[in-house]
């Protein structure tokens, strides 16, 4: 099978297609190796390429498939991480200059789960720093561009694997999200992603940024590659303290149940000021297309969403600050030529080691959490956080899930916003509720604006409401091809 | 009138551990400020009696028995230290 017929298989595709010995595992992994050699140029979507040791593990997972001994649904599936998973013995730089020489000793928990699927690990993903950002130009190791459109960015702050998975450079990536860095980027790269409920995966071997928000998911082409990986990265860990004991569903067994029935609520929060009138019309158009699926529509409230962006930029800020203080040019990371005390040390490192933004978010955080400030900022941010996360409750007294707009916009320009944080912020106005409840939300393609450039529908659950909502976004999918679309230069 | 002054600033940075240079003070003002006063909209909601939320699931902390449940890695972890001696992490003199 060519490379350019191998590029565009389903991961159920890539799995049948080696496992029934059509292709190897060596031939799927050269494929997106030789991809990322002759296209990533233009993108910048991988800090870290491992041709080699990609190569030794498809080789050695060959071989154990044809002894019989891995038949798992990833099984010889190449796949990428967004590099603020840690791991063993690869460079994790988190896209800061603080960790350019970082080799993590251990390997993140959804790691040691993909390796031992017998997926083989392509590269990591390039980021905005520390995940911060909303367009991938805050990594140090330059902006990633959107493959629809390379004068524009990818979003942020999952923004690498986002575009890796556009211009078919990885069939699935790992992303994480804090405040919508998988759905925000998901929506700018017209590919499918999801955030599970806060929780669902253990954090354990990822680096922290605000720990109450932070959650790994898949980023891949279709909601069925998604629900693949959530099976394999999903479930109770010990090691992150936080991870949520809860049953794990087959998320792909009810992929094809009916929408028939289903309550689609749609909130007139999310459709009001702010929104781009073509990408309203977009979301309009799909509506109406579960409608035919049988789908009922209702409007309902969020009316403290409005509050979540200003809620959002202390409780994240405050947790960075007391995270990021790790990082202190002693144990790990970047240390500054000749400190002539401690302090010195101490302040240099870090000065020299995080780039602009994190140091704003850090000196925010600072200020939210020093004395005299507490109860005024980060604990009324916690007050309001409740007061979000009840108007999800509410509404979902009357819909079985929410619908809207993943960004207000499609793909803004690389530079447009990058002196205005503030404004960079709204990128995010509609993805971070949803983080601030700890509810999943989800990003699927469902057409182009005017522009020519992806709009992703936003799809909230309640809370371990996965399987339901990859079912949702399949359902769609098997009548839908904006999924399958790949951008004209990396066809 | 900007929300943080320039000596609260340099106050902020120092407890952040973040050598901020004075000539760069200005810029700080103006950007933090600006993020300051976009958080400070939440203040006008009422919020007596809401209870704040540390958790998305409202799961308190889960507690395990108190034994070691760690091996010993140090050779590891010390292998990514920027300087270490015998064991342990070097820094620059602390008491003279």
């Amino acid at each position: 099978m060519s490379q350019d017929a191998i590029s565009a298989l389903s991961l159920k595709e890539l799995h049948d297609g080696i496992h029934s010995g059509q292709f190897s595992v060596m031939e799927a992994t050269d494929t997106y190796l030789d991809r990322i050699e002759r296209l990533d140029g233009k993108l910048n979507t991988y800090i870290t390429v491992l041709r080699e040791q990609a190569q030794q593990q498809a080789q050695a997972i060959d071989q154990q498939i044809r002894k019989g001994e891995l038949t798992g649904p990833l099984a010889g599936v190449p796949y990428a991480l967004k590099d603020l998973f840690c791991t063993e013995g690869i460079l994790t730089t988190c896209g800061s200059k603080m960790l350019s020489n970082f080799i993590s000793p251990y390997d993140a928990h959804v790691a040691t789960q993909l390796k031992q699927a017998g997926g083989v690990l392509l590269g990591k993903n390039n980021m905005d720093e520390f995940a911060m950002g909303s367009s991938n130009e805050n990594s140090a190791y330059g902006v990633v561009r959107n493959p629809w459109n390379t004068n524009c960015v990818p979003g942020g702050s999952s923004g690498g694997g986002a575009a890796a998975i556009a211009a078919r450079l990885a069939p699935m990536v790992l992303g994480t999200d804090t405040g919508g860095s998988i759905r925000q980027p998901g929506s700018f790269c017209g590919i499918t992603g999801i955030k599970p409920t806060y929780g669902r995966i253990s954090r354990y071997g990822m680096i922290a940024f605000a720990s109450s928000l932070d959650q790994c998911g898949p980023m891949a082409v279709s909601a069925e590659d998604c629900a693949l990986t959530l099976n394999v990265i999903a479930g109770f860990d010990e090691r992150d303290s936080t991870c949520a004991n809860e049953p794990v569903p087959d998320y792909t067994a009810t992929l094809n149940d009916s929408v028939q029935g289903l309550r689609i609520g749609l909130p007139k929060e999310f459709f009001a000021t702010g929104l781009d009138s073509q990408v309203a019309a977009v979301i309009e158009r799909a509506v109406k297309e579960f409608e035919k699926l049988g789908a009922s529509v209702k409007e309902v409230s969020l009316p403290n969403s409005h509050l979540a962006v200003p809620v959002y930029y202390v409780v994240a800020p405050a947790e960075a600050s007391s995270n990021l203080s790790r990082f202190d040019g002693v144990r790990f990371g970047h240390r500054c030529e000749n400190p002539k005390d401690l302090m010195d040390l101490y302040k240099r490192s870090r000065w020299e080691g995080f780039g602009e933004e994190v140091k704003r978010r850090i000196m925010v955080g600072t200020y939210a959490l020093s004395a005299g400030y507490y109860d005024a900022y980060y604990l009324k941010a916690q007050k309001v956080r409740r007061l979000i996360k009840q108007d999800f409750v509410d509404a979902f007294k009357e819909v079985d899930v929410i619908m809207g707009p993943s960004a207000p916009t499609t793909p803004f320009k690389i530079g447009e916003k990058a002196d205005d944080p503030v404004a960079m912020y709204l990128a995010d106005i509609y993805t971070i509720p949803t983080s601030l409840a700890g509810l999943p939300g989800m990003t699927f393609p469902i057409g182009f604006a005017a522009d020519g450039l992806p709009v992703g529908m936003q799809l909230i659950g309640n809370y371990f409401q996965e399987a339901r909502m990859l079912n949702i976004a399949h359902q769609y999918q098997l009548n839908s091809d904006w999924h399958q679309q790949v951008p004209a230069q990396f066809a | 009138m900007s929300t943080i002054s320039e000596a609260e600033v340099q106050k902020v940075a120092h407890l952040a551990r973040l050598a901020i240079p004075e000539d760069q003070t200005t810029a700080y003002v103006s950007k933090i400020s600006s993020i300051i006063d976009l958080v400070a909209q939440m203040s006008a909601v009422n919020t007596e009696g809401v209870e704040p939320m540390a958790h998305p699931l409202d799961s308190v902390q889960r507690l395990r028995e108190d034994v070691a449940t760690e091996t010993n890695h140090r050779e590891a972890y010390q292998a990514v230290a920027p300087e270490v001696e015998d064991g342990l992490y070097l820094v620059p003199k602390v008491l003279e």
